[in-house]
């Protein structure tokens, strides 16, 4: 019977992540295409896309590239790209009730966006078991080392993904999943700032300090409202 | 199949990083006595990761990105994530051919 639940629960995280999977595998490719064109061995590309495991950081890093490689400046750009993971890290350990200590740490290992955006998700309309993060999260890992070792071997052959629309799926599947953190008038107005916020600094500032700035603007607006109530009472 | 030594260490660097800012936040609130502000807080963590986020694509890269965003919200109102997205996807694929 426990067994059931377990498998049930995986299945579940399962469905949930395949679009994804699907989508970054493209996305895994160019990266590992990328990574043997700057030099890096796919053993070397596999090995980044083992431990670094964020994609967003791993592109960073590609554009940084140096020979021999700063592990300073790269490291220092990896710690600004991924300034996000400490929100979500700390919005995310309020929904690992169920979850064992030991499980915490591969769980935070492997947080990456797609998967904490629909481990919140999941979350808020029921509870978020070990089994279903497992489900979601072990199978967007291997696919993203697969596809970037696929890269990394046969990189050479690849078009432009842009044709086929599929760097468009995680914008869309972002909004999806904002649609449903929905909650009236006061998300309006996180959403508005977040939102603001980001295209400001995305135009004025090189690299990923946007969403930080954005993150920080949209938490900042959900106490506006209270505040006035405040004063008004 | 090589390792340069410079290389590995910069992928140990961004290793580094990247758990310290996983790990961190966790850490934080889990030895944290969180009042009702900070609860607020986090709860408006994803909304407001997930809106940053998106905002390039909906409203810096082009119409088609644009357009695109608008019928996904559009979409999710009827329908579930996965038709949703691809419905996305498939509207940004024939804009953008549509706009060369």
């Amino acid at each position: 019977m426990k067994d059931y639940a377990f498998r049930r629960e995986a299945i579940d995280g399962f469905r949930a992540i395949l679009p994804l999977i699907i989508a970054a595998a493209p996305i895994g490719f160019v990266f590992g295409a990328v990574a043997t064109g700057n030099g890096l061995s796919p053993l070397e590309t596999v090995l980044m896309s083992a431990l670094v495991f964020a994609g967003g950081s791993q592109f960073v890093a590609m554009d940084l590239w140096t020979h021999p490689a700063s592990w300073t400046a790269l490291g220092f750009a990896a710690l600004l790209v991924n300034l996000r993971h400490v929100l979500m890290g700390a919005s995310l350990e309020r929904s690992l009730g169920l979850f064992r200590p030991w499980q915490k740490l591969p769980t935070l290992f492997v947080m990456a966006d797609e998967n904490w955006a629909l481990a919140e998700a999941r979350a808020r309309t029921t509870v978020l078991t070990p089994a279903y993060y497992l489900g979601l999260a072990l199978p967007f890992y291997l696919g993203w080392l697969v596809s970037s070792l696929a890269g990394a071997l046969f990189g050479a052959l690849i078009g432009d993904i842009a044709v086929y629309g599929l760097d468009f799926a995680f914008p869309a599947v972002f909004i999806v999943l904002l649609t449903g953190f929905w909650k009236g008038r006061e998300t309006g107005l996180v959403l508005a700032a977040s939102g603001l916020a980001a295209l400001t600094v995305h135009t004025l500032v090189p690299g990923a300090w946007y969403i930080a700035a954005g993150a920080l603007a949209g938490i900042g607006a959900a106490f506006l409202p209270l505040a006035q109530k405040e004063q008004a009472a | 199949m090589s390792l340069d030594p410079a290389t590995l260490a910069a992928i140990l660097a961004m290793m580094a990083a990247t758990v310290f800012t996983r790990f961190s936040g966790a850490f934080l609130v889990r030895r944290l006595k969180l009042g009702p502000g900070a609860e607020k807080a986090l709860a408006t963590v994803p909304p407001a990761v997930l809106m940053a986020v998106v905002a390039p694509t909906a409203f810096a890269t082009g119409w088609p990105e644009t357009i695109g965003c608008l019928i996904v919200v559009v979409a999710a109102l009827r329908l579930s994530l996965l038709p949703a997205a691809a419905l996305g996807v498939v509207s940004v694929a024939l804009l953008r051919a549509a706009s060369i």
